[in-house]
């Protein structure tokens, strides 16, 4: 806490009086508390559901089978394949001739538990906390792999769509003009292309993994940006501390960075929660209609179709429905908390009124 | 307690949030006089004023006696409110722009009024709403009726402010700087005209102000305010002649003095030839395009080295965009020289770097400093770009130089503007222009957003910087008293062209065309007998 606090007070002034407002904010900053920590737990998804222990000793030799694959003949198997540490015969060697280190949940997302005493999708049990799916494979386990799958698409493509939507909002709305009047209609136009038949016929074409997703659904996501930003920018470039940084002679790319586009982000802040819970739901949605990410990877949206086609076993509706809903509205605590942060009605309130600023102003008038 | 008496206030202190705004106000307002309620900004005049009437935000803690004749003001539900509000009292607010609301036409803003008031509705109201057009003098009441506020001017609209203000003939009228916003001519109309219907209706008027002027020639009374406490109470005469308070002394005194140091035949630094500008405005659908807009008409001017040149002109005279083209912030036609340079042919790169040998300060000191960078880089950032080869620490001590030259502590560079008064911010602004080394700086109304007192030693630090530096300026301004302490030559605008050109003192002195004469006369102070 020590170090946040030296943190904030190299801030600006402004930015520390934001983030007062955002910390008062209660239901926000557990929010973002919440969320950062299984954040952080998933990207250590690996360490906690994994179907290859962390460590162990064979033969008094030390193996970290997290990090590396050992070869099955290297424990005494005969094919020179990646080791299968749920096979019997390899688990009963590991036992007489060293131990091992499992993780938490000794299963990954694409595990299928071949000692499953019953049909699949089996229920919750002590084996498998949330049960199987309808294929065997461990359903808590696809859920933290899922989990971090969704963050990890929706981070990427807010920064991207961030990125180019500021690039060429700012351009359009710096510039104004031809170049806005021509980007704006280019803008309308390319905003006209119907991205889920892009999507859908896209996924008949190449198999869609990851980042073909990525790419295709960021040629369209910055579009809402470009709006809001262009919009700021425009307000921005006329007034008097931009005109006074064109009369320094400073470059145009020197007066967007330093002095429009600091003012242009408070707007497109508080957009972006909104835009990050957006990528989430897209995903899951392109997941659950079959058009997203290859088979077998972990994401939610397939969880959600499953649950449909298997609802004489509840809980993976259940689990789908929930860790979606807890995911998107800590989401939108945390945006909630954002926008009345940036909002500058809610400073003014939480702050003095102006006309006591007013006297304070002047008691140290020159 | 005088028997006319219409408000009264007594040991009347407004706080907020435990921080005292307005400290133990005494005062009275009679039937028919105006009594001036006069200080610098944040003195607390216009808090005691919405205070009385119980129009401040509700963190406000108000206490002391308050009585409308004999009504107490003090513990009055809110309904009985208002009633009193706009038909016992009457409003006029310093912005014309925003006080009148952009989407209801003139007849709907004054016979709002009226229905709530009076009841009056349809024919009635309109009918109304026309005498009291009339009654404001505004040209034309039947036109203007349907006029939206877009459609009028700044005093067109003070003055529509003032029919919603007597609608209801009120006993009270409150003005809260009502003509600050306007050009002095207009000024003088508007003021004339609310003394005419203070009179016809027997009304009483709290004028607020912080131009001494106006109340030297406008009010009854006045009552000096500093730092929420009353400095001086007294009759107009009384307080102007013989003030017995020494803050009143300061601000009497605080009229920007001095003139500019004289100077020898110099050698020409900027010259314009046939230098105009133009707007071209819209192209409607089916229809060819209008002709431009003509705001700078082609004109012919020059500044020496070490020269004021005084820029005045009424609001829309064109002064702020002339100066804008010099800067080459507008596109111009024409001819500018800069020291034997065509600077009207540079453009890019070539430009940009002979932008640190003119620079300019702004009219609004708190629009004109980026409010996310602390001072240091707000000052230093021209530097940085101009000289690249200066290391950190020669920078850092230019910057304390430059800060130090321009009377700032040292200890500012790493605070941020918003904690800086007017004055001060107007100073980081110069010093910004000043750490460039220019050779002319453009001043756009550099003092119009400062208190007198501050004004003076904004002057004061302007010459001595012209002196010490040999600068040139090019001061624009509407506000001929400052003009007078600066400029060495003066060229007065109307309209886009020049009217009269000449050496300050001959042209405000014996002014030759009508329109500077006209201009004089609104601004000159009354001296009374």
């Amino acid at each position: 806490m020590a170090m946040f606090h030296r943190l904030a007070a190299r801030l600006s002034p402004i930015s520390q009086r934001r983030l007062t407002v955002f910390r008062h904010n209660r239901r926000a900053y557990v929010s973002l508390w919440i969320f950062g920590i299984l954040f952080l737990l998933s990207l250590c998804a690996e360490l906690i559901a994994n179907d290859k222990p962390l460590i162990m000793t064979y033969q008094d030799q030390w193996y970290a089978p997290v990090l590396i694959d050992y070869p099955e003949t290297e424990f005494g198997g005969f094919l020179p394949t990646p080791t299968d540490y749920h096979d019997p015969v390899i688990r009963e060697r590991l036992a007489s001739e060293g131990w091992a280190l499992w993780p938490p949940i000794p299963y990954s997302y694409q595990t299928l538990d071949m000692e499953l005493g019953r049909p699949s999708p089996s229920p919750p049990d002590s084996r498998h906390w949330l049960g199987t799916d309808d294929q065997g494979r461990d359903v808590l386990a696809r859920v933290i792999y899922g989990f971090r799958l969704s963050v990890i698409f929706a981070l990427v493509l807010t920064i991207g769509s961030l990125v180019m939507g500021v690039v060429i909002g700012g351009i359009q709305g710096y510039f104004g003009g031809k170049i806005d009047l021509i980007g704006q209609r280019l803008t309308e136009i390319w905003s006209g292309l119907p991205v889920l038949f892009l999507l859908i016929i896209l996924a008949s074409l190449v198999e869609p993994n990851l980042w073909w997703l990525l790419g295709i659904m960021l040629l369209f996501s910055w579009l809402g940006i470009v709006d809001v930003v262009r919009a700021e920018f425009l307000r921005a470039r006329n007034l008097e501390y931009v005109r006074a940084a064109k009369a320094l002679g400073l470059p145009s790319r020197l007066i967007m960075w330093r002095h429009v586009l600091p003012n242009a982000m408070v707007a497109t802040m508080t957009f972006i929660p909104f835009l990050f819970t957006g990528a989430i739901t897209t995903l899951t949605a392109l997941d659950f209609l079959g058009f997203g990410l290859p088979p077998g990877s972990p994401s939610l949206g397939e969880l959600v179709a499953q649950g449909k086609s298997n609802l004489q076993a509840p809980w993976l509706g259940i689990t789908a429905f929930l860790s979606l809903s807890i995911m998107l509205s800590l989401l939108v605590f945390i945006g909630e908390g954002l926008r009345d942060a940036f909002d500058p009605r809610h400073i003014q309130a939480t702050n003095t009124s102006p006309t006591t600023n007013h006297s304070q102003r002047v008691t140290h008038a020159s | 307690m005088h028997p006319d008496a219409l408000l009264r206030l007594e040991e009347f202190s407004v706080r907020f949030d435990g921080i005292s705004v307005v400290d133990r106000l005494s005062l009275e307002i009679r039937r028919g006089e105006t009594l001036a309620l006069v200080g610098e900004s944040g003195s607390g005049k216009s808090v005691s004023a919405l205070g009385a009437m119980n129009l401040l935000p509700p963190n406000a803690d108000i206490v002391g006696g308050r009585w409308l004749e004999d009504v107490d003001l003090s513990h009055l539900p809110a309904k009985a409110w208002y009633g009193i509000r706009g038909s016992r009292v009457g409003f006029v607010f310093q912005e014309p722009m925003t006080s009148l609301n952009p989407l209801h036409t003139v007849s709907k803003q004054i016979g709002e009024s009226l229905r709530l008031h009076q009841g009056l509705g349809g024919q009635a109201a309109r009918k109304r709403a026309r005498e009291l057009l009339e009654q404001v003098q505004l040209p034309r009441p039947d036109e203007l009726l349907d006029a939206w506020p877009h459609q009028l001017s700044g005093g067109q609209r003070q003055r529509v402010m003032i029919a919603m203000a007597i609608a209801n003939e009120p006993d009270l009228l409150i003005a809260d700087e009502p003509t600050t916003a306007l050009d002095v001519t207009v000024q003088q109309e508007i003021l004339a005209l609310l003394a005419e219907l203070r009179d016809d209706q027997g009304m009483g008027m709290l004028f607020i102000t912080h131009d001494l002027n106006l109340v030297r020639r406008h009010a009854d009374r006045v009552c000096v305010m500093q730092q929420g406490r009353v400095e001086e109470t007294g009759t107009v005469t009384e307080v102007f002649t013989s003030p017995s308070s020494e803050y009143t002394h300061t601000l009497l005194a605080a009229e920007p003095s001095g003139n500019p140091t004289p100077l020898d035949d110099a050698k020409t630094l900027l010259r314009t030839q046939q230098l105009s500008v133009s707007f071209s405005r819209p192209k409607r659908l089916f229809s060819r395009r209008p002709p431009p807009f003509i705001a700078v008409q082609p004109l012919t001017m020059t500044v020496a080295k070490g020269e004021t040149l005084g820029i005045v002109g009424e609001s829309g005279s064109g002064k702020t965009t002339l100066a804008q083209a010099l800067l080459r912030l507008v596109p111009s036609q024409g001819e500018i020289n800069f020291d034997g340079q065509r600077l009207d042919r540079l453009t890019g790169n070539a430009l940009r770097r002979q932008r640190s040998r003119f620079q300019v300060v702004f009219q609004d000191p708190y629009g004109s400093l980026s409010p996310r960078l602390p001072v240091s880089s707000i000052i230093s950032e021209g530097l940085r770009f101009h000289f690249p080869e200066l290391d950190d620490r020669e920078v850092e001590r230019r910057v304390v130089a430059t800060l130090q030259e321009v009377g700032l502590p040292t200890d500012c560079a790493a605070r941020y503007p918003h904690e800086f008064s007017g004055g001060q911010r107007q100073r980081i602004a110069v010093a910004r222009a000043i750490i460039l080394e220019p050779e002319l700086i453009v001043l756009d109304e550099p003092t119009s957003a400062l208190d007198r007192t501050v004004q003076k030693h904004l002057v004061e630090l302007l010459r001595e910087l012209q002196a010490r530096r040999g600068l040139s300026y090019l001061f624009i301004s509407h506000d001929l008293s400052v003009v007078r302490a600066m400029a060495h030559r003066v060229i007065v605008l109307k309209d886009g062209s020049i009217v009269e050109e000449g050496g300050c003192e001959r042209v405000l002195n014996a002014p030759r065309h009508p329109y500077t004469k006209r201009l004089i006369n609104a601004a000159r102070p009354v001296h009374l007998a």
